[in-house]
């Protein structure tokens, strides 16, 4: 069959914080910072991405599943039970509310691979997380694996950024990183698993733009062994970012020289060791430049960080308060929390953010 | 009854009141069309060609060629191209020959496939105020890079990447050999390639020394007949290339008449003046993908690990011999595609074997993906790449690069008459008289090739800002910007092409 996967195109609002201490705060302040930029969002998708928040499960991957009906979830925990150790399961807690009609059903699994499965021709627990929830997204019908890594997880569906903090109760979780999204789709996909932020492993990235590469991105990833399920140019930079930082290693201040990478022309211009580093880094990984207007927010459990593409069409604002980072869509994201932050930058065009994590 | 029952294809007409008789046509004729004779010019049309020599340089207008009326009776079975090639075959007995790429109407799949355009959700990028990147890198990657830091704090690179060569517009000269054209030709490819900081691939003919100089925009072939092949050759350039098939004659070897080697011919062919140069069909020390694995790295051996390219027809099995070629150690797959060029060919094997080059370049790129190693190798695609917009498609299908080999030559004046393999080009191009090869002054005609291709790099870059995308690696593979139009779904597949009017999230509802 031809490969018909499809992607929906959106503008969005984009909101972050992140304490450098580990200092946590409840989902209240990225709740109102997202609702600050309902402009950008026109209620069909809305999504936030919570870090430190299972401190006492911390060492199990933390599986949140997004369930269509009981056999999709049947289907999923018999799968789930075959290749993992599950140390405690629950349904996610929610709450009613007015604006939020028919969601699907959504549960958590603590798990950690079983060992007799590891290592499989030197695949990493990681790896091997990472095909069994491609496996689940593609071959498990009516089941979606909304994010998958330790210590962190993703609560998303379609609404308000305002109605999805209501209804998963986003007050409720405490964090040290925070990550919210509001959506502007232009198509209306009607798909909870749609929304933002897009996951694999403890990578969570919101993304405010089109990829206009991502024809190739995508196909690039194949090739490493990523599939692209969810219908959005979004989930290449998660995947993205997976390959480089986890796989390749590439050092996180050469990763913008891959996705967002410099001109030639200045390229040129650089010192030999750096001029061959990123020439290098061209050459090797042009299919893993990520072209068109996008600005990015990721997060991991080591930190923060922003993106903005080669000649920045989207927006990014960043703001350094104390021990805390801010990056946002806009300045009034940041303000709403921090209403008298005096560091505020505009990132240049290509330039990473970085917020890094203590080590506790 | 003797003669002919062919009728001649086209008609030469001389206004006799412009004509001044300056017989400047019985001259610039390279097929001896025109005598002189009671006052008046006179054509004889059977030898004329249409190669329009005389027409471009009649001081007068006065000439004027026409195809010749002749109407047969309709029948779409027995077309008058069947017709005639029966009538010469019934009196030749012999195998026709041809020049030029497959003139048939197949139906050509870049003209049904279209580019995206950014509208609204995502912005288009003026090329005229951004820059658009289009450098190109061909040869081999790894996998991976390693940096690494040291005691003093610099970073370094720690992989060691091989040998790739650099190109400024992913634009090449496909390989044409010297004896098929002439050395003015050469020389004005080579003076192009090395303006325009791209590169030229010798074809079987080698390279004449004069030409040396440019050597750093140079891969030199080393095909069947080893002709001209020796260390100092091998190493004069920045790669070589192992010919193993031309899309105008796949499965067949190259047939360059002793009328076309004359001395300077002989020289760099080494071989002597006035014999036919035969090369084989195979190369006849590769009877296997291992013999060629030993020539890819005896070529490299011998030239301290430059790139090596292997050349192939398209052929029905291309993605599997491109797969095996690129596992042998290859660092370019040159492609070239059913409609590809030629000084000369059978009519048959011109105009029946092979496939489209389109398809070729989606079934390697796709096969190379599948199994892993698509950074292992660039993909060259050739086979009548006749304007920028064919080259952005068939980057957007997955090759790096495009060679253009007859849109090079038109640029010097080649009309496509077919009649290459005759030796008597009126323009000089596919010939070796003398007085023939003078007429293409190679300033000239390096000053119109770079025109040529700085005008499609400058309508690439328009492309590429209108799909929003400012380097050219952003369009390589990226078939999501291709639509097909009027294609049917089997090819469309074959492609990985969605046809027009799937958007970008339409087959949503359909699945999740
Ligand atoms: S070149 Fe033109 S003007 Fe001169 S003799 Fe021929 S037809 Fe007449
Ligand atoms: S190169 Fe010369 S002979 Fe060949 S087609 Fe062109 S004009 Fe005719």
């Amino acid at each position: 069959m031809m490969d018909l996967d499809e992607r929906n195109v959106s503008g969005c609002g984009l909101s972050s914080m992140m304490n450098k201490k580990r200092v946590k705060v409840d989902g209240q302040a990225i709740t109102k910072s997202m609702r600050n930029l309902r402009e950008r969002g026109n209620g069909l998708g809305a999504g936030f991405a919570a870090y430190g928040i299972y401190p006492d499960r911390k060492d199990y991957f933390a599986l949140h599943l997004m369930y269509d009906s009981k056999d999709a979830k049947k289907n999923t925990e018999d799968y789930i039970n075959d290749y993992f150790h599950i140390s405690s399961k629950e349904p996610i807690p929610t709450r009613k509310t007015e604006s939020i009609i028919d969601p699907p059903v959504f549960w958590r699994y603590f798990v950690l691979p079983q060992e007799k499965f590891l290592p499989t021709d030197g695949d990493s627990e990681e790896d091997f997380v990472i095909k069994k929830v491609m496996h689940i997204n593609t071959g498990i019908e009516g089941a979606f694996v909304v994010s998958s890594g330790k210590d962190m997880g993703v609560f998303k569906g379609i609404g308000y950024p305002e109605d999805i903090s209501e209804f998963f109760k986003i007050e409720e979780y405490k964090a040290h990183t925070w990550i919210g999204h509001s959506r502007f789709p232009t198509n209306t996909p009607g798909w909870w698993g749609g929304a933002h932020p897009f996951t694999i492993l403890d990578w969570a990235v919101v993304h405010n733009g089109e990829i206009s590469s991502y024809g190739i991105n995508k196909r690039y990833l194949k090739m490493h062994g990523y599939n692209c399920t969810m219908q959005t140019d979004s989930e290449v930079v998660a995947y993205l970012f997976d390959l480089l930082i986890r796989r390749h290693r590439i050092p996180l201040e050469y990763v913008s020289d891959v996705l967002a990478s410099p001109f030639w022309k200045n390229i040129d211009l650089e010192e030999e060791d750096q001029r061959q580093i990123r020439t290098a880094l061209r050459m090797v990984y042009g299919s893993a430049l990520v072209n068109g207007p996008f600005a990015v927010i990721i997060g991991h459990n080591g930190g923060l960080m922003g993106l903005s593409d080669r000649v920045k069409l989207r927006p990014m604002v960043a703001a350094r308060d104390g021990d805390w980072l801010y990056i946002s869509s806009e300045e009034a994201g940041i303000r709403e929390i921090s209403p008298s932050v005096q560091n505020v930058w505009h990132p240049r065009a290509g330039e990473l953010v970085v917020g890094e994590l203590e080590e506790n | 009854m003797n003669g002919t029952v062919l009728q001649p294809e086209f008609l030469v007409r001389i206004d006799e009141d412009r004509c001044d008789q300056c017989k400047r046509c019985l001259e610039y004729c390279g097929f001896g069309t025109f005598s002189f004779a009671n006052d008046k010019i006179l054509p004889n049309h059977s030898k004329c060609v249409a190669c329009h020599r005389c027409v471009t340089f009649c001081p007068e207008l006065a000439i004027t060629v026409v195809e010749n009326p002749l109407s047969f009776r309709n029948h779409a079975n027995w077309t008058p191209r069947h017709i005639r090639d029966v009538f010469k075959q019934s009196e030749t007995g012999g195998m026709l020959l041809t020049g030029m790429g497959n003139d048939l109407p197949y139906r050509i799949l870049f003209d049904h496939l279209v580019l995206d355009a950014c509208q609204v959700t995502n912005p288009s990028i003026d090329p005229l105020r951004e820059p658009m990147e289009l450098r190109t890198y061909l040869g081999r990657k790894p996998d991976v890079l390693e940096i690494k830091r040291n005691e003093q704090g610099t970073d370094l690179l720690k992989t060691n990447i091989e040998k790739n060569i650099k190109i400024e517009l992913p634009i090449v000269f496909a390989p044409m050999s010297y004896g098929s054209i002439s050395f003015n030709t050469m020389k004005a490819i080579c003076m192009s390639a090395a303006k325009l900081n791209t590169l030229m691939y010798t074809g079987e003919g080698g390279l004449p020394r004069d030409l040396y100089p440019y050597g750093d925009h140079i891969i030199l072939q080393c095909a069947s007949g080893r002709f001209g092949v020796s260390p100092e050759y091998l190493n004069v350039g920045i790669g070589t290339q192992i010919k193993i098939g031309q899309g105008a004659k796949p499965g067949i070897g190259g047939h360059l008449p002793g009328e076309k080697i004359p001395e300077n011919i002989s020289q760099t062919r080494m071989i002597p003046v006035g014999t036919d140069a035969l090369s084989p069909a195979p190369q006849h020390d590769i009877y296997s993908i291992e013999d060629l694995r030993m020539l890819i790295y005896a070529l490299k051996e011998a030239t301290g690990y430059k790139p090596v390219c292997v050349k192939i027809a398209a052929v029905h099995n291309v993605a599997a011999i491109a797969s095996g070629i690129v596992r042998a150690g290859a660092d370019l797959v040159y492609l070239d595609g059913f409609r590809g060029g030629t000084g000369a060919a059978p009519n048959i094997v011109r105009d029946h074997v092979g496939i489209p080059i389109e398809v070729a370049i989606a079934v390697v790129d796709e096969r190379l993906r599948e199994e892993g190693i698509r950074n292992k190798a660039s993909i060259v695609a050739a086979g009548s790449i006749r304007c920028a917009a064919d080259v952005c498609k068939a980057i957007a299908l997955g090759a790096d690069a495009c060679a253009i080999g007859t849109a090079a030559l038109i640029a010097l004046g080649c009309h496509v008459c077919q009649k290459c393999y005759t030796g008597n080009c009126s323009w000089g191009i596919a010939t070796q008289k003398p007085e023939l090869v003078g007429r293409l002054d190679p300033e000239w005609g390096a000053e119109r090739i770079c025109n040529l291709l700085e005008a499609w790099a400058t309508e690439i870059k328009e492309v590429l800002g209108a799909l929003g995308i400012n380097a050219v690696e952003s369009l390589r593979g990226n078939k999501e910007r291709l639509r097909g139009i009027g294609l049917d779904r089997t090819i469309l597949e074959v492609l990985g092409v969605k046809p027009a009017g799937i958007g970008m999230g339409d087959y949503y509802e359909n699945r999740g």
